[in-house]
């Protein structure tokens, strides 16, 4: 079982390479191969979910630790990590398999697919190393494959928005680079289980090393900041991920930001350095204003994918929120049943966020392919022609707005339950203010988009719905929005969510467990 | 692009093969001294940047070494992946880049297992990549000045 973890790395660069030299020879070999090794990523991460149990450790050349001091490179596989390879490997089925129809509109289409790959390896990579220095050679695998998606349309505005978004990334990977050097300098390892380790030994007898302590943890919440667009940090996000490709906004908003920056963030503060209440209350801080930051500049957009953009950092608030009340919760010394809420709650809007976010953005893209413009006053009626997207469009709209029988709902509502368990009812109730803020936008956009008139200028037009791979994707979806609420049940939970959960409210365990001390 | 005067182009013609065998040198005792893949890569990429410089550029030709240049890139992460693989294989299933061939003496070219068959596809993925990265450039520069 254990040696099956590298081939989340292989498989996708292993494809990537194969394509970029075959896709030359062979027309439409890309097309075949990316639906089928998304659909083995898809297996193998249900396999481990349901078949494994604790940490899985696996040490890259069979170096084995010496006095206790790992050297080999580190993959760890625990629940949290599960969790994130799902979302992954889901939505990024599912977009590729919408790409085979979205892509004919691109001249040089079998570059799209390789470095559709590349990201696929680059969030794997970051998601299954257990060590810091590899988390950045594979954050700049996916950064660098994701600018160049980003421009892959090649027009002007699609070139700056990826300029723009390689200039505040490039800041992002450097801050981090330097904390990566900082903290080697200070602990002398990069392994985060030791670092882990190490920390704790020098923060309790030093005083001098808090300083330190608290200068890498501000450039950490910065950089990866910068990655999973925080307020202040969310400049770059509307322009680059209305800009790309539909199915690429999908992933971005969807899952890379998730995978590179909400994921790191969380491993790093949780399992990394001790929890202290300060930077807890510093990312629950920034967490809900990039909540209410985001929902209120949504509602001015017209642009519909820009609309969605804002929309995303809104919903990034909602995860860090949850998250951040967890924290708060464990660092306080309070309960732990009130912070295990919490956390399953933000990590319950994290899986549902990238469905929902993706089905939208998919929606959005069906849309912009048959009119051809993304200006939403130039739209209206869509629904006569369109009915599919427009169905999996309402439905996706929904169950962000929170509407009960959607999985929305149910995660915004633990995080609202947790938060008023915990006693911030200040962020329970910017949370539910936050939540009507959604639901006006999202009106704003269904009725300027799908109704608003009876749709004879599309009629005239002849616009038809959107081709069967489009569709089928845009349905399952739709489907999963539904389904996923089913994780509120305990069984269910117990399986997908409860193991995540466990890594975060555990936090010391971690190290012993992969040091084995 | 011009070519430059006969006397660059005479030095460079004389130079150059003895700049991509130094490459190779460097490459192929990358487990002994100093240096390796990478640097020997580069050093041959020099030599091949070295030759655009002093010649000129055609473009049409230039366009084809580049999807040459591509390929072997390819080519040859693919060839770093399955060695990594075959250590997959060879130790059981157990490890990821394992060093499955005879270790060898210490000091000798033919020696420490498979380092040195990964430090030649490394050579050859880096050179590929930074002339990949020339041409581009020189491309795209002559295509802005028309």
């Amino acid at each position: 079982m254990n040696s099956l973890i590298p081939l989340f790395v292989i498989i996708p660069l292993g494809c990537a390479f194969i394509m970029a030299m075959l896709g030359r020879f062979i027309k439409n070999i890309n097309k075949f191969i990316t639906p089928i090794f998304m659909l083995s990523l898809v297996y193998l991460t249900f396999h481990f979910m349901l078949n494994s149990e604790g940490t899985l450790i696996y040490k890259v050349g069979g170096f084995e630790p010496v006095n206790g001091i790992p050297i080999a490179i580190y993959m760890v596989m625990d629940g949290l990590t599960k969790l994130i390879l799902l979302v992954i490997s889901l939505v990024g089925f599912l977009a590729i398999f919408y790409s085979l129809s979205y892509t004919k509109q691109y001249t040089s289409e079998r570059k799209f697919y390789v470095l559709f790959s590349l990201m696929i390896a680059g969030m794997n990579g970051i998601v299954i190393s257990g060590d810091i220095f590899n988390i950045f050679v594979f954050l700049e695998i996916a950064a660098l494959s994701s600018y160049a998606l980003v421009a892959f349309g090649v027009e002007k505005h699609q070139l700056e928005a990826s300029f723009k978004y390689q200039v505040l990334g490039g800041i992002a990977s450097l801050i981090i680079l330097l904390t990566i050097a900082l903290i080697y300098w200070n602990t002398g390892t990069l392994n985060i289980a030791d670092i882990s380790r190490q920390l704790t030994v020098n923060c309790s007898s030093q005083a001098g090393t808090n300083v330190f302590l608290k200068f890498i943890s501000v450039l950490l919440i910065a950089g990866f900041g910068l990655k999973a667009a925080i307020f202040p940090f969310h400049s770059w996000l509307p322009d680059a991920h209305s800009s790309a490709p539909s199915p690429i906004s999908a992933m971005l908003s969807g899952v890379l930001i998730k995978a590179i920056g909400v994921y790191v963030i969380i491993r790093l503060f949780f399992n990394m350095f001790p929890l202290s209440y300060e930077l807890s209350m510093t990312i629950t801080v920034l967490g809900t204003i990039s909540m209410i930051i985001g929902g209120l500049l949504a509602i001015g957009q017209w642009d519909i994918k820009r609309m969605l953009a804002y929309s995303s950092i809104s919903q990034i608030g909602y995860i860090i929120l949850g998250l951040g009340i967890g924290m708060l919760v464990l660092a306080t010394g309070g309960n732990k049943a009130v912070a295990a809420l919490s956390i399953t709650g933000g990590l319950f809007h994290l899986l549902n966020h990238s469905i929902f976010k993706g089905l939208l953005f998919l929606s959005a893209g069906a849309v912009e392919y048959r009119t051809g413009t993304r200006d939403m006053r130039k739209m209206g009626g869509l629904s006569e022609v369109l009915p599919i997207t427009s169905r999996t469009s309402l439905i996706g709209s929904l169950a962000i707005s929170g509407i009960p029988p959607f999985n929305g709902f149910f995660s915004k509502l633990i995080i609202i339950i947790a938060a008023i368990q915990a006693q911030y009812y200040v962020l329970a109730f910017l949370a539910v203010l936050v939540s009507v803020i959604t639901i006006a936008y999202f009106m704003k956009l269904q009725k300027y988009t799908f109704y608003n008139n009876d749709g004879s200028k599309w009629k005239k037009k002849k616009i038809k719905e959107v081709p069967f791979s489009m569709a089928f994707s845009m349905i399952i979806m739709a489907l999963l929005c539904i389904l996923l609420s089913l994780l509120v049940i305990p069984d269910v939970r117990e399986i997908f969510l409860k193991p995540a959960v466990d890594v975060l409210i555990n936090a010391a365990d971690y190290s012993t467990n992969i040091l084995g001390i | 692009m011009k070519g430059m005067t006969i006397i660059v182009k005479k030095i460079t013609q004389i130079i150059c093969p003895v700049i991509f065998m130094f490459g190779l040198y460097i490459i192929l005792h990358g487990h002994l001294t100093p240096g390796g893949g990478f640097a020997g890569g580069v050093i041959m990429a020099g030599a091949f940047i070295l030759q655009i410089l002093a010649n000129g550029n055609i473009l049409p030709k230039l366009r084809k070494e580049e999807e040459g240049l591509e390929f072997m890139e390819s080519a040859a992460i693919l060839g770093f992946l399955i060695l990594a693989g075959l250590g997959l294989l060879f130790s059981g299933g157990v490890v990821f880049f394992a060093n499955f061939l005879d270790k060898g003496e210490l000091g000798k070219l033919i020696s420490a297992g498979f380092i040195p068959l990964e430090n030649i596809v490394v050579g050859a993925e880096v050179c590929a990549a930074i002339a990949t990265i020339f041409i581009a450039m020189v491309v795209y520069k002559d295509e802005e000045g028309k």
